[in-house]
């Protein structure tokens, strides 16, 4: 039996960028910091503090060997070795299984840094959908973190529940949003409690006769309003920001700043790096503090 | 810092909150001996202060932890909000 390879709907691109007006030999402190999550790994070279180059991955089996890919192709894009890197900071899921970091450091910290960096020091409510996990954080204007909700029980609300999704009605990921709003009206949520049960609906609904479009707004609206009421526990202040994978699924974060009465600080950065962004931030300052030249970490 | 641990599911919401502003004051943190399902555990926060978290290994689970502390009928103070000096702790069911 001939066996046909079937389309991975749920891919979603890996990307890598480095900036070309900077290089790293002009810098005194180069620092690294490795966000190894449950989906995607992302590896952020910081030059003195300010962001130089990034790679973002999928997560491979181990988180060594996550975090040694997210490297590699920042490395190769840079011409840096790991050797020139002054100090390294881990976070994510896998940041206690990583031998070459000088500390880890919890996502939330993190994430709350980086966005701090991305949207500037007005952000005072920061959302991260990430792979498998929702955090709800509130920063002062330092990105210090003073509140924050993490949810990684359940993958409804989650990358991970977008992907299956999209398998599901074979749709390539990065269409969902767009797509989303492409119906006639709004249509009610599907499950929003559980990816398994959001999956049989949403075959429920196709057999119903609905369009893939109005399912995918369906599903757009339940993750919506699962990630709203998590955020309304720590309350939402603006600026408000959203981080993580999902902050590029146009479809999810127009209904949630809908729900929430809130627009989303727009920013020019890739979202899915704030957490190896803040935690390359976090090497930077620990860096400076280890050589008798204090800054806030 | 206001620290929620736990979990939303379709069960209810089950989180323990810490203020770790004040739980950093605290030298003993006689909660996590009051816990009788070892939830509690001390850990430095990235800003340096030593503060109590709930344990990574028992986040998912707090509604099932925190079972035998929570009878139905009569429910006296839990051990863990009882033994915080500062009023640190909180639980949301």
């Amino acid at each position: 039996m001939m066996m046909v390879p079937r389309e991975e709907y749920w891919r979603w691109s890996e990307a890598s960028w480095a900036d070309p007006d900077k290089h790293w030999k002009d810098a005194r402190v180069v620092t690294l910091g490795i966000d190894v999550g449950s989906v995607s790994s992302e590896a952020v070279v910081c030059l003195d503090g300010e962001l130089y180059a990034f790679n973002t991955v999928r997560t491979a089996a181990g988180s060594v060997e996550s975090a040694r890919n997210a490297m590699k192709g920042v490395f190769e894009r840079t011409g840096l070795r790991f050797d020139d890197i002054h100090y390294v900071v881990g976070t994510g899921y896998g940041r206690v299984n990583l031998p070459f970091a000088h500390k880890a450091i919890t996502e939330i910290a993190c994430h709350g840094r980086g966005a701090n960096y991305m949207g500037g020091p007005s952000v005072r409510t920061i959302l991260d959908m990430g792979g498998q996990d929702c955090k709800a954080i509130r920063v002062d204007e330092r990105g210090k973190v003073t509140n924050f909700l993490m949810n990684d029980k359940c993958a409804a609300g989650t990358g991970r529940g977008m992907e299956v999704i999209a398998d599901l009605l074979e749709v390539p990921i990065e269409e969902l949003g767009p797509r989303s709003f492409d119906i006639d009206e709004e249509p009610p949520p599907v499950s929003d409690v559980c990816v398994v049960f959001a999956k049989s609906e949403a075959m429920a609904r196709l057999k119903d006769g609905w369009s893939k479009n109005k399912v995918i707004a369906a599903y757009c609206r339940a993750m919506a309003e699962r990630v709203a009421a998590l955020l309304q526990r720590v309350g939402v202040e603006p600026d408000f920001f959203i981080t993580g994978g999902i902050s590029k699924n146009i479809g999810v974060v127009r209904r949630i700043e809908e729900i929430i009465g809130v627009k989303a600080l727009p920013t020019p950065y890739d979202t899915q790096i704030a957490g190896a962004l803040g935690a390359a931030l976090f090497a930077h300052a620990l860096y400076l503090k280890a050589q008798g030249k204090p800054q806030a970490a | 810092m206001i620290a929620h641990y736990g979990y939303k599911d379709a069960e209810g919401e089950f989180f323990i909150t810490i203020d770790t502003d004040r739980c950093g004051r605290c030298e003993d943190k006689p909660c996590v001996a009051a816990c009788p399902r070892g939830v509690f555990t001390v850990e430095e926060d990235p800003y340096g202060d030593t503060v109590v978290a709930v344990d990574d290994r028992r986040r998912r689970r707090l509604k099932y932890e925190c079972a035998e502390c929570k009878p139905a009928g009569d429910r006296p103070a839990l051990p863990c909000v009882r033994a915080c000096p500062w009023g640190a702790m909180t639980h949301s069911w």
